[in-house]
């Protein structure tokens, strides 16, 4: 629960000169692992409070789409660790080199804020406490032996040793109930009792001895003791933060970010693709009539939509245009060949209605004009919960705007040429069902860059070390990549052709 | 296979039933654990089954005399019982939906005969004997001890479901409190049986030739004697090819099941008895002590368990808001009422024997002709009748539950 002073402190937003919340370190968090029992009590600055919470919600969506890819414990584990070393590390008390006290104070407030944005429904409760478990038990399993025993007894979790007598007197019940423990290890071997409510797990599986309502818990299932405590804990803050929450609606400013923070949940967290100003990273510039080809070979269903029905009516209502024209722009399209693009495009209209209605807003998209922002273009978290499309629009996400035959039969159309069949569709229209769509687009990433070798991609590396897709910019920008990396190993050189029609019309010059 | 004498239990029936025997009082303080209405009782849901299947959800009471109240003029076939919600039941719609959980509910068995219908020869589906009543038996011997044992809970009340069940209510403070995921890590715990029809083997609750967990262990000792009573002599369950062939599937020992396959072919008249002795004494010749025998002794305790051990409707059991039938509601097939039975008098109960709703009336009426005509009044009419004894049952055990409550409430009241 949130006392009124830290309340304030997430609320009012002060800067506080960077710097000053190191002090005293060494005694603020002495454990790498956390049981949150305690909610920070300094004041954090706004930006702070919203890089802690993204920076976390990436690891925990992950975890969840690791949950409805079926990934087995082992491979969600990799890919944790590895997310977690990307934006959350958090280093054992041994690694001197690195700031323990900051990454650990991250860890904290992270956790904190995503209670505040998690805990006002039931769904977002229980998912959140999913993933939080899950992400505690794979650090637990990565805890250094020794630094995890002072962790633990650290705190009271309420289990009573059994002593000698009690031992001895069930010990054939004791043995009989772990079938793994050898006789002979028995006398070395711990046991502590719990009341039974505690370790339903093991009780479930019969994996404890029952005596009375206590369960006589070995020592090698302790940690179901503790996952177990960890979760009854953080269900029942999350249900007092839930209640306590309404009075939060005071701050403007934090309002906006849960809830952008809580739908990030639900659409995985924005990458950010903004930062592009015409030209893409690999320094080649994107001409007009290379978006064809691209689209066909590169982008997601989304914007392969846009683009269909962009030929197909040789017009694009506004959020169309929108969603459509800052992908581009962020694909590395300049303003020149943009207007070119969508000068061409709009095929049914004059010169001059071109110029008075469509030019402006081609050149305001590009900072050009107005306020001149520079636009960044939009996430899938954006594209999935903002601007619902209407009856005569195209933007939107297909995986979620579209009913569940016209999906499979767009999949279909857009991708049977990069090997999609319809025997994947059960698949990813079973994540699709369950609402995970970002997992159904990462899924047909996968399935349309597979192969073997260089710049192919098996299932479950999504965009790159599991990553599912969040941006549909990153989404085509890995698929180029690929082609890149592929191109280059089987001969170095751009012209070389490829097998198929994968090589594209200029394809033709080696000759 | 028994006769049912179906008598007639017309809607007239129902609604003296209600107004002159069925113990309300006594319902409310079992499930109120105290004698004033608390939540446990005005949070409860109730759910009324009216003429031609119209379903009545979320109905709920502030007193015994609203309750009875609203029953006789509704006059259901039969109502079920349900959590105490964290609102009203009838105010559910106005609350807010995350508001309207549900907070507590006797963790609750069904034991039912249909499950046993891959075992039972005597009787098939709807029917049940007092021979076939004898794997209920089994089954309520089991299960009362474990669940006192290994969970140590001590308000259990068994009720006879009205025609080939019986249902297990459990209303200590803890159990009331359980989360459907601790409900579900019981059911777990308990059941053994797994598989349908086209599973041979249905018990796998051990690790390869591993003894068995404790509990389990536990529950087969009264199982054995029970096995050779009741599967081997009284059902003859292996009498049959079918019922041989069943056995045999459970076999580990492929060699040992041709040599008994061969044998029973050609001698038909072997009894279960036989066959089971003719099994142990293909064992007794292994090596003692080889994995074989040790494979062996365990697939023997496996079948047994299989045979005997209680087969539990898992789902009734893992959730909070499942519905149970109300105890003394009258089977409206049967016409004989839902009474408390005692888990030590299990092996004597009688399926056949229950009162039947017509027959208390008729009790009834004897007694009130004999008798003066009193007052309008019936409120312990049931006193004059056979179902005096399972009331004060019923009555008995609530008052067992609030001296507890009582108890705890004390000690609560000293320790600030
Ligand atoms: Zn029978």
């Amino acid at each position: 629960m949130f006392s009124n002073r830290e309340r304030a402190a997430f609320s009012d937003g002060t800067v506080k000169r960077e710097g000053q919340v190191y002090k005293h370190s060494t005694l603020k968090y002495p454990h790498r692992l956390n049981f949150y029992d305690r909610p920070p009590l300094e004041d954090v600055t706004i930006e702070e409070f919203e890089t802690c919470a993204i920076d976390r919600l990436r690891i925990l969506a992950e975890i969840e789409s690791s949950f409805v890819r079926n990934r087995s414990f082992e491979e969600l584990k990799t890919v944790t660790n590895a997310q977690c070393l990307k934006y959350l590390p958090l280093h054992s008390s041994t690694a001197t080199s690195e700031d323990l006290e900051g990454e650990r104070r991250k860890d904290h407030l992270g956790h904190f804020i995503l209670r505040l944005a998690f805990c006002r429904s039931e769904e977002l409760r229980r998912r959140f406490v999913k993933a939080e478990i899950t992400l505690f038990r794979v650090r637990y399993e990565s805890d250094d032996t020794k630094e995890r025993e002072e962790f633990l007894s650290s705190r009271d979790f309420d289990w009573i040793a059994v002593d000698k007598d009690e031992k001895e007197k069930f010990r054939r019940e004791l043995l009989a109930a772990s079938p793994n423990l050898k006789a002979e290890l028995f006398e070395k071997e711990k046991f502590y009792k719990v009341k039974w409510t505690r370790v339903p797990d093991l009780v479930e599986k019969r994996r404890v001895f029952l005596k009375g309502g206590w369960a006589y818990v070995p020592s090698r299932e302790q940690s179901s003791i503790i996952f177990q405590a960890f979760q009854s804990s953080l269900e029942r803050a999350l249900e007092a933060t839930a209640r306590a929450l309404p009075r939060l609606d005071e701050d403007t400013r934090i309002m906006p970010i849960l809830n952008n923070l809580s739908q990030g949940f639900l659409a995985g967290v924005p990458s950010e693709w903004s930062g592009n100003d015409g030209s893409s990273a690999n320094g080649e510039a994107i001409k007009a009539e290379m978006i064809d080809d691209l689209a066909r070979k590169h982008f997601p269903l989304c914007m392969k939509n846009l683009h269909d029905n962009l030929r197909r009516d040789r017009h694009m209502k506004h959020y169309g245009r929108l969603q459509y024209g800052l992908f581009l722009k962020v694909l590395g399209l300049s303003i020149e060949e943009a207007i070119a693009f969508w000068r061409k495009s709009f095929s049914k209209i004059t010169e001059d209605k071109f110029n008075k209605e469509y030019r402006y807003n081609v050149r305001h998209s590009y900072g050009l004009e107005g306020k001149r922002a520079n636009y960044a273009a939009k996430s899938c978290q954006q594209i999935l919960m903002n601007d619902q499309p209407g009856p005569g629009d195209s933007h939107g996400c297909p995986y979620r705007h579209f009913s569940e035959d016209n999906l499979q039969s767009a999949l279909l159309a857009a991708y049977s040429h990069q090997g999609l069949t319809s025997s994947d569709l059960p698949e990813i229209m079973h994540a699709v069902k369950s609402q995970h769509y970002h997992v159904a687009c990462t899924r047909v990433f996968e399935i349309t860059h597979a192969g073997s070798g260089v710049g192919t991609v098996k299932k479950g590396e999504g965009v790159g070390g599991g990553e599912s897709v969040t941006h549909p910019n990153q989404y085509a920008a890995r698929s180029r990549e690929l082609e890149k990396a592929k191109i280059e190993s089987l001969g170095g050189n751009d012209d070389v052709p490829m097998k198929g029609e994968e090589g594209g019309g200029d394809a033709m010059v080696l000759g | 296979m028994s006769t049912e004498e179906v008598e007639g239990v017309t809607p007239e029936v129902m609604l003296a039933f209600y107004r002159r025997l069925y113990p309300f009082k006594s319902i409310v303080n079992w499930i109120n654990h105290e004698h004033t209405p608390t939540k446990l009782f005005t949070h409860r849901e109730f759910a009324l089954t009216l003429e031609r299947d119209v379903y009545l959800r979320y109905q709920c009471f502030e007193t015994v005399e609203e309750f009875k109240k609203k029953v006789c003029s509704l006059n259901p076939t039969r109502f079920e019982i349900g959590p105490v919600y964290s609102v009203k039941p009838k105010d559910k719609k106005s609350a807010r939906q995350q508001a309207f959980t549900p907070l507590q509910r006797e963790l609750v068995f069904d034991i039912d005969m249909t499950d046993y219908d891959t075992v039972r020869t005597c009787c098939k589906e709807a029917g049940i004997c007092k021979r076939c009543w004898a794997f209920i038996a089994a089954a309520v011997r089991v299960l009362d001890s474990s669940i006192r044992d290994q969970f140590g809970y001590k308000h259990l009340l068994w009720v006879y479901s009205g025609r080939r069940g019986i249902h297990l209510w459990i209303s200590d403070k803890e159990a009331m409190e359980l989360t459907d995921e601790q409900r579900k890590a019981i059911v777990g715990w308990i059941a053994v049986i797994q598989g349908g029809k086209d599973m041979h083997k249905k018990v796998n609750v051990r690790q390869g030739t591993k003894p068995l967990p404790p509990s389990l262990q536990m529950a087969l000792e009264p199982l054995v004697p029970c096995f050779g009573d009741l599967i081997l002599a009284d059902q003859d369950c292996f009498k049959s090819d079918d019922g041989w062939e069943d056995l045999l599937h459970l076999i580990p020992d492929k060699n040992i099941a041709e040599i008994l396959r061969r044998k029973w072919n050609k001698d038909d008249g072997r009894s279960s008895e036989d066959k089971w002795d003719d099994l142990k004494s293909e064992i007794k010749k292994t090596d003692k002590g080889s994995p074989t025998r040790v494979s062996l002794q365990a697939a023997m305790e496996d079948i047994i368990l299989q045979y005997t051990y209680p087969r539990i409707d898992a789902e009734v059991s893992k959730h909070r808001n499942h519905l149970l039938k109300a105890p003394f509601c009258v089977h409206p097939k049967t016409g004989r009422v839902c009474v408390p039975v005692d888990p030590q008098l299990i092996d004597d109960f009688d399926p056949e024997k229950v009162p039947t709703v017509g027959q208390l009336l008729k009790e009834l009426d004897k007694v009130v002709t004999t008798q003066d005509m009193e007052g309008a009044e019936h409120h312990s009419d049931w006193e004059k009748t056979s179902l005096k004894p399972h009331v004060d049952m019923l009555d008995r055990h609530a008052m067992a539950l609030m001296d507890q409550v009582r108890r705890s409430k004390r000690a609560a009241d000293l320790s600030w």
